[in-house]
């Protein structure tokens, strides 16, 4: 069994997945390390790749030209880090830059995405874990934007 | 109920709209005897009444402690108020955080903001007797770094290696480092064991609702999660009516209370 194929099968956000997808997916998949504050991708770079991270921290960052980089969310250990690679135009949202040493999963987008054009079945049960993904994040940012900690 | 006279001790700044009362009872006046998330009707004298939860440990020997919100006319004369001041106090009222039935399972406290202070008296009763439980992990969220509540003290607690501390704020800039998102999402990484694991919860209503959908999702069941609700409480004894909450007084059976026992009132927008 491919390394990386081990790594996919315990992450969180493959629990329980069709051992056919896990396979499919490791064939497009390397890993990678970041080193503390290393810039993993800029906004509106192309989203070539995408990564579930297995061991570390990154920060979503927002560059503001008055206040500079500004942290929106961070992701951890468990996290998959970048969904703009399924949907068009396929480019980057946010900045995002490792906050620690960081150790994930880097996957050729082009090539999942043709995986699951080819293969829908895998495509869907990839595609059904990427919503639950951006549906917490936009929850979560729909909470904050409540300000609900803010004096009354 | 007469209040009782108690006189300032310190007043301290927290952070840049909450701060702390510190208060020492009249001589030969034996120290209050409270438990874990009760609270006390605190009065200033000519202006009015507020409740504010207990923010100190039961049963210790440090001075009886409110950290509150400068936020109304009560609480803003509160904050003037200067060591040596007396003010009334009638309480304890309410009810607890139930630590004593934690057992030896793990014990999830999730606070948000200025939630964190009524939880405070329930993590020292905890620290007191930790070989008696499992893990115990403090989740807290808040606006932003400059609005973390007991910062020292949260640094203390993490040197000490036997309470798990997650922290994560809203929104951050500059030097902070930490976690930057809802507190909702420190829960699915949480480590704890959901079988048999007390959860207890305190913060605004939204975050509470989705604290607890992330809890029982996790698998805390919900006969083991409490929350502390806020109500307009008075007369603290169940007999003016103005924090009825359906069937419940929140001032005399609350303010924590058995998720599974106000579920059906939780987020109901007619309450």
């Amino acid at each position: 069994m491919k390394h990386e194929e081990t790594g996919l099968k315990n992450h969180p956000f493959l629990a329980g997945a069709d051992p056919a997808l896990i396979k499919a997916m490791a064939a497009h998949a390397k890993p990678v390390r970041m080193e503390e504050g290393a810039v993993i991708y800029r906004e509106g770079a192309e989203s070539a790749e995408f990564y579930l991270i297995e061991q570390g921290r990154v920060a979503l960052e927002v560059h503001t030209p008055s206040r500079g980089p500004m942290v929106i969310e961070t992701l951890e250990s468990g996290d998959l880090l970048g969904w703009s690679w399924a949907v068009p135009p396929f480019r980057k949202s946010f900045d995002a830059r490792a906050l620690e040493p960081t150790r994930a999963i880097a996957f050729d987008a082009t090539a999942i995405r043709n995986l699951m054009e080819q293969n829908p079945a895998l495509g869907y049960e990839l595609l059904k874990r990427v919503i639950v993904v951006m549906a917490q994040r936009l929850q979560s940012t729909r909470i904050r934007l409540l300000d609900i900690f803010k004096s009354p | 109920m007469i209040p009782d006279f108690y006189k300032v001790s310190l007043v301290r700044q927290e952070t840049h709209d909450t701060f702390t009362l510190e208060l020492e009872g009249q001589d030969g006046q034996p120290p209050m005897s409270f438990e874990p998330g009760q609270f006390n009707m605190l009065y200033v004298f000519g202006v009015g009444e507020v409740p504010i939860s207990i923010s100190s440990g039961p049963g210790r020997k440090m001075p009886l402690t409110h950290t509150t919100r400068e936020v109304g006319t009560v609480t803003k004369a509160m904050r003037k108020l200067k060591r040596g001041d007396v003010l009334g106090v009638r309480g304890p009222f309410g009810s607890h955080w139930p630590v004593e039935h934690a057992g030896n399972g793990d014990v999830i406290i999730v606070a948000g903001g200025i939630g964190l202070a009524p939880l405070r008296p329930a993590l020292y009763e905890l620290l007191s007797r930790r070989n008696h439980y499992g893990r115990i992990v403090l989740l807290y969220g808040t606006r932003s770094p400059d609005d973390i509540l007991y910062l020292d003290e949260l640094k203390h607690w993490r040197s000490q290696f036997d309470l798990e501390i997650h922290v994560t704020v809203d929104r951050a800039v500059g030097s902070w480092r930490g976690n930057v998102g809802l507190v909702t999402s420190l829960i699915p990484k949480a480590p704890f064991d959901p079988t048999g694991a007390m959860a207890l919860v305190c913060g605004p209503e939204v975050m509470m609702r989705f604290t607890v959908q992330e809890l029982r999702r996790r698998g805390v069941s919900p006969s083991r999660i409490y929350v502390s609700m806020e109500r307009n409480m008075k007369c603290g004894m169940g007999f003016c009516g103005h924090c009825q909450h359906g069937p419940h007084f929140v001032c005399k059976d609350g303010p924590v209370f058995q998720f599974d026992e106000i579920e059906e009132l939780f987020g109901k927008r007619e309450i």
